[in-house]
């Protein structure tokens, strides 16, 4: 077997598994009954003032502000720089690519290196703060490195080895059209793409659920109208 | 009541204190006897097969609760809630971070029924439920008194309340709980209401209340039982009736219909509004509490349901009661139901249908606590907020003297009083006192900086713990009282035509 059918095989087995563990458990919260009324009050008493509160929550972590001012600037670094750097490898799922990709690109290159700082920060919190030690299971600290390797290779393929991205792009394409092309060949290349294949099949077993399973949070997400409209038991 | 051996030492702040391990592992509430758990349905003592029943009740808890099922998975462990909980500010015990608190259940939910839990065990943060995590659930959920303070501050809004009370119902599924509230909940299903108090018992102590009112005003106030036929159905807290300084706010609620000349009555049927099934999470003795209320509405032909000063049935009435036992189709649609009677007695204020002489309460200076379920769970009024500015009105209404806590104390952010969640309970008053802690150092700053001597309160739980843990902290307990304690003391009697 050739690397490059061994690679095409395990992103298909990954993106199955990613894709559909995620959706699985998407359906999972949406279909499990909420038998009471529970927003945390004050409330929204719309439905576009749920849709507020929860684009508040989900663009500024707005709970996260009240509760802690570091946790939210660590936390928030690390989600923007991190949205820069999905952004800024676009161009490669992309044909052809975007003008505002074109425009963002450098702006995902400087958030993908900044991203070490909010990781940096996030974890010497971990360890040196001791009722956030104290709550934390090894898993907590592995993501942490899980993403410190994945922008560090990154920053090596980017500055230091150099990978023809050419030959990535169409590696990506062809994944994405079912036309299987050729593995870009660099060891470099591989650890970073491995590491990227291990978080996407990590990522619907673990706490990176909250992204899809905020929506679903019932504190967050109900109407506050139980006097006026009859929630049923469902 | 054994004294409390560890009482904090009030800061000029509310300080956040380094972890001690096992702090509060001693406290441990009674437990409840066969006698406790065989009336409500429970097995009335543990089986052998305690540990598989366990993980079952859990399995079917995750289907039926959306809130828990999210909770258990969505948590990423940033801290924002460490240092939210009153328990963990008083007591120190790490496992009263609201986090780890959810822990102790989120570790066996890891175990049985996740992927990542059943293959790589304790790196996942996943542990079998043994005999000492058995132990910890039943110390650390009944050091929980599900006010949800943690929610408000975290990024998911999770709800530390809704693990509790799931772990508390896992624990009933295996003959284990807590005797307090599941004799209350007996009670109150047998008798109807918390104190077991029969109806002749009651008919006495409203006579004597309508004498004092008649001694201190020279006004015949009635205090109606049983009265079919009546326009409004009056559902207060049975302290209301029998603990002081309760009493004084169902005098003032009495006043406010007297002055309105509307016919309402008490029944001594559903002599009971607080409602401690929500405490233990499930809707079987929640639903079955509160039927007793909307039966006698029924059988009554009321209009509408008033409701006293009482916070986490304030959130049963107004989130669960239409769910539960509604709709409620034969009541006057034009009123909502329950209303609060905050919200009645600042309509009348409005309208300018009573009178209140501000100059009556000079004597005090008055601040407000905002009790956890009807700051968080619950609304008044139409706006959101309306639960924070109602009473707040009403205070202003009847005081001249009226100053704010710190604001990280208050509204939404308020502390609980420490006896919430079905932990006013004597047994366990050293973490009564320390759950105090945070509300005690704000009340404090206030008293210390503007003579506050009135601290007002909506809730039965409430008035009942801080008149027995503040002076603890050298606070004298008269401090304590209700909103329409104040509104009583300032009402016009027989000012305008009734
Ligand atoms: S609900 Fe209240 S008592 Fe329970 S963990 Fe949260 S803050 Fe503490
Ligand atoms: S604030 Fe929420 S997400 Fe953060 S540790 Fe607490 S419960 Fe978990
Ligand atoms: S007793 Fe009062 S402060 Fe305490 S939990 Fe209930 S409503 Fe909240």
């Amino acid at each position: 077997m050739t690397i490059d059918l061994i690679f095409t095989v395990i992103t298909y087995v990954v993106l199955v598994i990613f894709l559909g563990g995620f959706l699985y458990k998407i359906w999972l919260y949406a279909t499990t009954p909420a038998p009471l009324k529970i927003p945390t009050t004050p409330a929204p008493t719309s439905a576009i003032g749920v849709s507020g509160r929860l684009a508040s929550e989900v663009i500024f972590f707005k709970s996260l502000f009240k509760g802690n001012k570091w946790i939210w600037l660590g936390g928030y670094l690390l989600h923007v720089a991190f949205f820069l750097l999905i952004l800024r490898h676009l161009r490669y799922f992309m044909d052809p690519i975007p003008e505002i990709l074109i425009i963002l690109q450098q702006a995902g290159i400087y958030g993908g290196m900044f991203l070490l700082v909010p990781i940096l920060y996030l974890a010497y919190r971990r360890f040196m703060v001791d009722r956030v030690r104290y709550i934390s299971a090894f898993g907590d600290f592995f993501i942490l490195f899980l993403l410190l390797s994945i922008v560090l290779s990154g920053i090596g393929l980017k500055y230091f080895y150099r990978t023809n991205i050419m030959d990535v792009k169409m590696f990506i394409m062809g994944i994405l059209t079912f036309h299987p092309a050729k593995f870009p060949d660099s060891g470099l290349f591989i650890v970073h793409y491995s590491l990227i294949l291990f978080f996407l099949v990590y990522f619907p077993f673990s706490k990176l659920m909250h992204s899809g399973g905020i929506f679903f949070s019932p504190t967050l997400n109900q109407i506050d109208n139980p006097r006026e409209k009859r929630h049923s038991i469902s | 009541m054994a004294d409390p051996t560890n009482i904090p030492e009030l800061k000029d702040r509310i300080e956040i204190p380094k972890l001690v391990e096992g702090a509060t592992s001693h406290y441990k509430c009674h437990p409840a006897k066969e006698k406790h758990l065989t009336p409500l349905g429970f097995p009335g003592s543990r089986p052998d097969d305690w540990h598989d029943i366990a993980i079952t009740r859990l399995g079917e808890l995750l289907k039926e609760s959306k809130s828990l099922k999210v909770f258990m998975d969505i948590c990423v462990k940033c801290g924002a809630c460490t240092d939210k909980c009153h328990y963990y500010l008083g007591t120190k015990d790490p496992k009263n971070m609201p986090v780890a608190r959810q822990d102790l259940l989120r570790k066996v939910y890891r175990k049985y029924y996740t992927l990542s839990g059943k293959i790589f065990g304790k790196l996942a943060g996943a542990e079998a439920l043994t005999e000492d995590v058995l132990k910890d659930w039943y110390t650390y959920f009944y050091q929980c008194s599900e006010c949800r303070r943690c929610s408000v501050f975290c990024p998911y809004g999770i709800d530390t309340a809704e693990v509790t009370m799931a772990a508390r119902e896992i624990m009933h599924s295996i003959g284990i709980g807590q005797k307090y509230t599941l004799e209350i909940i007996d009670k109150v299903e047998t008798t109807g209401n918390n104190l077991g108090i029969p109806e002749g018992a009651l008919v006495g102590t409203l006579e004597v209340l309508e004498e004092e009112i008649e001694e201190e005003t020279g006004v015949k106030v009635k205090i109606p039982l049983d009265q079919k036929g009546s326009d409004i159905l009056l559902i207060t807290p049975s302290a209301d009736v029998f603990s002081e300084p309760h009493i004084f706010s169902l005098m003032g609620y009495a006043k406010v219909f007297h002055q309105a000349g509307v016919s309402w009555t008490l029944s001594s049927y559903a002599s009971e509004f607080a409602n401690f099934g929500l405490f233990i999470g499930g809707q079987e003795h929640l639903q079955k509490v509160a039927q007793r209320i909307a039966d006698i509405a029924r059988e009554f032909k009321v209009k509408r349901i008033i409701v006293g000063e009482c916070g986490h049935a304030w959130r049963v009435g107004y989130s669960y009661w239409n769910t539960l036992i509604g709709p409620f189709d034969f009541l006057d649609p034009d009123y909502k139901t329950p209303t609060h009677i905050c919200e009645y007695t600042n309509g009348l204020i409005e309208q300018g249908a009573i009178k209140l002489d501000k100059e009556a309460n000079d004597e005090y200076v008055v601040t407000m606590h905002d009790s956890c379920n009807v700051a968080r769970a619950s609304r008044m009024g139409d706006k959101p907020g309306g639960q924070f500015d109602i009473p707040r009105a009403l205070i202003d209404a009847s005081c001249n003297h009226h100053v704010e806590m710190d604001p990280n104390t208050t509204k939404e952010k308020t502390f609980c009083c420490g006896g919430g969640g079905g932990l006013l309970s004597e047994e366990i008053i050293d973490l009564r006192v320390q759950g105090a802690m945070p509300r005690a150092t704000s009340l404090k700053q206030v008293m210390d900086s503007h003579g506050v001597n009135f601290m007002a309160m909506i809730c039965a739980i409430c008035k009942a713990q801080f008149s027995t843990v503040l002076p603890y902290y050298d606070i004298p307990r008269d401090i304590v009282g209700g909103i329409h304690q104040l509104v009583s003391n300032a009402i016009q009697l027989g000012t305008n035509k009734v």
